[in-house]
């Protein structure tokens, strides 16, 4: 992102508010040329990318979206910080486009008002504009354009309706000498401009548009930035806000002069027929009705739960059989047995029994994705608002949490919608009890050897399904249990605010959704082949060496000898250390190697007990036969139903994951909640597993 | 007679006088167009009455009642 040949390259910032299909957008224009961005001190995420535009090579940089360039935190000042060109990694924007959702143009323009008072090489896209005619609006383009200066360009993204038309735009805007700035308060303005040059220094030059912001969000960011580098001028802000504002709030006098001018230009542009029942009123009767909206919610949760587990089977033995072929094929291939050794079962099976749980990642994140894109997530918070606040969250926290279904490290950055630092601690500790995408192959692997596959209905619920439904139920309660005691506790305070725009339904686009798919499943399977990788490797060596005698003997009987090679290597020495902990959680020394190597990721668990059981030459087949085979000294199966599931309660509730504590701590600038989430879930874990084993085993269950 | 929009009921209609509050929450509202003169209709509630949805300058926004307790307005 810092490389030179990028910041030669002409930059366009894309910006809007949310909801306005601004990242349909930015993947039209940028396809797969696109990378995360990260800038420094902001937790926000955008996305940077590469596009040819009027034959030009450009950067894309998508900010967040947002309703006004007001910032009451450093990630709401990224976007005023990018427009003023003080973001060193994205350097001065060159044009700023403005997508702005041609059904909503009235708010959408307050930002865009805000916009071209900063920049003024402008294009406005009127995104959406097939929804238009259904919502009883028509918009006349040219003297929209006329009004404000600036090229217009009318778009459909989601069906790349338009895209040349503004690739034309952009490259005509950044040709053109642009047009003058438009200032809608030149009183304030002028004040702003007097003060920013009194207060500049060649060191920190500021702007005028900074001292507006800092004289008019009393409170806000601007503010506090500029009262840090000089506390002082707190009483002056004060009186040139009496002054300006003549008894009137600032923020409302704002909002005034700027929708009274967006209502002048609107005058002549749009005309709306009044109260007419839109398509989405008629979807919303039922999505959003109490009794319904809560069935159709509960019924898409289900759906989408046994849709991963069962649609993922065929391609996930599929996956399994080509590794068991490859492993195969190395042991009859290389000589060295160290190096077959080393590739088949630290390599192969290593990595295999991770990449085999891809395809019940994909469906997962595709349902996520879907619901996001069509603007069904909105209409989950707000049914889920008040049972959220209860358990001391709110509903943008839904979204965050519903993320970490796939990952609690986007969650857990996701949390930066939730307001009020309350809240926002509260989804943080909570998120990482969501079942995770790293937690389902775990789920998927020990139900798939030791639940019962049992059918009913018809053959359409099957019992792994619930199984699986279950633990997610739990992650869940564990986590809303945590986060309500949390609020009583430690963050007890009153709920921070909730506004939350209901956007329209929209039909997803596939290319969009795709590219997100595809970022995301590229995040996995780098953390698959880098963390899972290089542990899979150390454990191979750790279960390998020291070589002892039984590896030189190479007797006829591997059955003997190989068990014993791995009960005297560093892993087997290290699990057995401290296996009497875990015995009465029914775990062995391998289970509890396993659990151990699986600290830092915890899908690393299959890798490992893979290569354990890889190593292990008398059992044979997959890994699921393997497990179902083990048998203790005396005979008797090691993984009792008991013990399996009380595995798995370990690993809904424990926090094995070193990127979600690096998070953590970003998020929240301090050790103090991930050392406390940390602690707290290892403990909740262990007692949990412990309760089920020692419960399940007295009980019976077998 | 002003009164908050928390009191209003879903389907009523009623213009937006202004708030009972100054602070960052008042600063939010006014940037989604919760300004004086502006029409507000209340769509519907959520499960155990809160939040509540409303439209405003054409579009729907939900807010829970403690922020629509700062919104006063006359019923149209």
């Amino acid at each position: 992102m810092n490389s030179d040949s990028h910041n030669k390259l002409p930059v366009v910032l894309t910006l809007g508010n949310p909801n306005t299909g601004k990242s349909t957008l930015f993947n039209a224009l940028t396809g797969m040329h696109q990378q995360i961005a990260n800038f420094p001190g902001v937790t926000v995420e955008s996305m940077q990318g590469e596009a040819n535009v009027h034959d030009r090579r450009m950067t894309i940089v998508d900010l967040p979206g947002t309703y006004s360039l007001a910032a009451q935190s450093p990630d709401e000042m990224l976007t005023i910080d990018a427009l003023l060109g003080r973001v060193p990694q994205v350097g001065n924007p060159d044009v700023v486009v403005i997508v702005v959702d041609a059904n909503n143009l009235r708010r959408n323009l307050f930002l865009a008002s805000q916009i071209l008072e900063i920049s003024q090489r402008v294009v406005l896209v009127l995104n959406m504009m097939d929804l238009i005619t259904a919502n009883g609006i028509s918009i006349d383009i040219q003297k929209l354009s006329a009004a404000l200066q600036i090229p217009v360009v009318p778009m459909c993204a989601a069906r790349g309706e338009g895209l040349e038309m503004l690739k034309q735009a952009i490259g005509n805007v950044l040709n053109q000498r642009p047009p003058a700035h438009r200032i809608i308060d030149q009183a304030l303005r002028g004040v702003a401009i007097e003060l920013a040059a009194e207060l500049s220094t060649d060191m920190a030059p500021l702007s005028a548009v900074e001292i507006e912001r800092a004289l008019i969000d009393n409170g806000g960011y601007a503010e506090q930035r500029l009262l840090a580098q000089s506390p002082k001028l707190e009483s002056r802000l004060e009186a040139l806000r009496n002054k300006i504002g003549g008894g009137r709030n600032l923020a409302t006098l704002e909002a005034s002069r700027r929708y009274g001018w967006i209502n002048e230009v609107l005058d002549t542009v749009e005309v709306r027929k009044d109260r007419q029942t839109r398509p989405v009123d008629l979807i919303d009767k039922v999505l959003n009705h109490p009794l319904l909206g809560s069935i159709v919610f509960v019924l898409t949760m289900a759906v989408v739960f046994q849709s991963v587990f069962a649609w993922a089977g065929p391609l996930m033995e599929m996956i399994d059989g080509q590794s068991a072929l490859l492993g195969e094929l190395i042991n009859s291939k290389v000589k060295s047995s160290l190096l077959a050794s080393f590739l088949s079962d630290g390599v192969v099976a290593g990595v295999g029994s991770v990449l085999i749980f891809l395809p019940q990642i994909i469906i997962l994140f595709s349902f996520i994705i879907l619901l996001e894109d069509t603007g069904y997530m909105a209409r989950a918070a707000f049914l889920m608002d008040r049972l959220m606040r209860w358990c001391g969250l709110s509903g943008q926290s839904f979204i965050p949490m519903l993320s970490s279904f796939a990952c609690a490290v986007p969650g857990i950055m996701g949390t930066r919608v939730v307001p009020g630092t309350r809240d926002r601690i509260a989804t943080i500790v909570a998120a990482p009890f969501m079942t995770c995408s790293a937690r389902l192959p775990v789920y998927a692997l020990l139900i798939a050897a030791f639940v019962p596959s049992k059918t009913y209905l018809g053959g359409w619920v099957n019992l792994h399904g619930l199984v699986l439904l279950a633990f997610y139920l739990l992650g869940m309660v564990a986590g809303v249990t945590t986060a309500y005691l949390l609020s009583l506790t430690l963050l007890r305070g009153p709920s921070p605010t909730f506004l939350l725009e209901m956007p329209p339904y929209r039909v997803p686009n596939i290319r969009s959704m795709s590219i997100k798919l595809y970022g995301r499943a590229k995040i996995f399977l780098r953390r698959a082949g880098t963390v899972i990788f290089s542990i899979a490797v150390v454990i191979w060596f750790l279960a390998s060496f020291p070589r002892t005698t039984f590896h030189e003997l190479n007797a006829p009987d591997n059955a003997v000898t190989a068990p014993m090679a791995l009960e005297q290597s560093y892993l087997g020495i290290a699990g057995k250390s401290v296996a009497p902990l875990f015995g009465p959680l029914g775990w062995d020394w391998k289970i509890t190697a396993a659990v151990i190597a699986s600290f830092p990721a915890r899908e690393v668990v299959i890798a490992v007990l893979g290569t354990i059981y890889a190593i292990d030459a008398n059992e044979e087949g997959s890994l699921i036969q393997r497990m179902q085979q083990a048998r203790r000294p005396d005979g008797s199966p090691v993984y009792t139903l008991p013990m399996a599931l009380g595995l798995m309660i370990f690993y809904a509730l424990c926090l094995q994951c070193v990127a979600t504590i690096a998070v953590m701590r970003r998020e929240t600038n301090t050790w103090r909640w991930p050392i406390f989430a940390w602690v707290y879930m290892t403990t909740l874990g262990y007692i949990g597993a412990l309760i089920c084993y020692q419960v399940g085993t007295s009980i019976g269950m077998a | 007679m002003t009164q908050p929009l928390a009191t209003l009921t879903a389907g009523q209609t009623a213009t937006i006088r202004g708030f009972s509050q100054d602070n960052s929450v008042t600063q939010r509202l006014l940037q989604l167009g919760i300004i004086e003169g502006e029409r507000v209709d209340v769509v519907r509630r959520a499960p155990a009455g809160d939040p509540i949805e409303i439209r405003i300058l054409g579009y729907s926004l939900s807010l829970r009642n403690t922020e629509a307790e700062i919104i006063l307005v006359t019923l149209a």
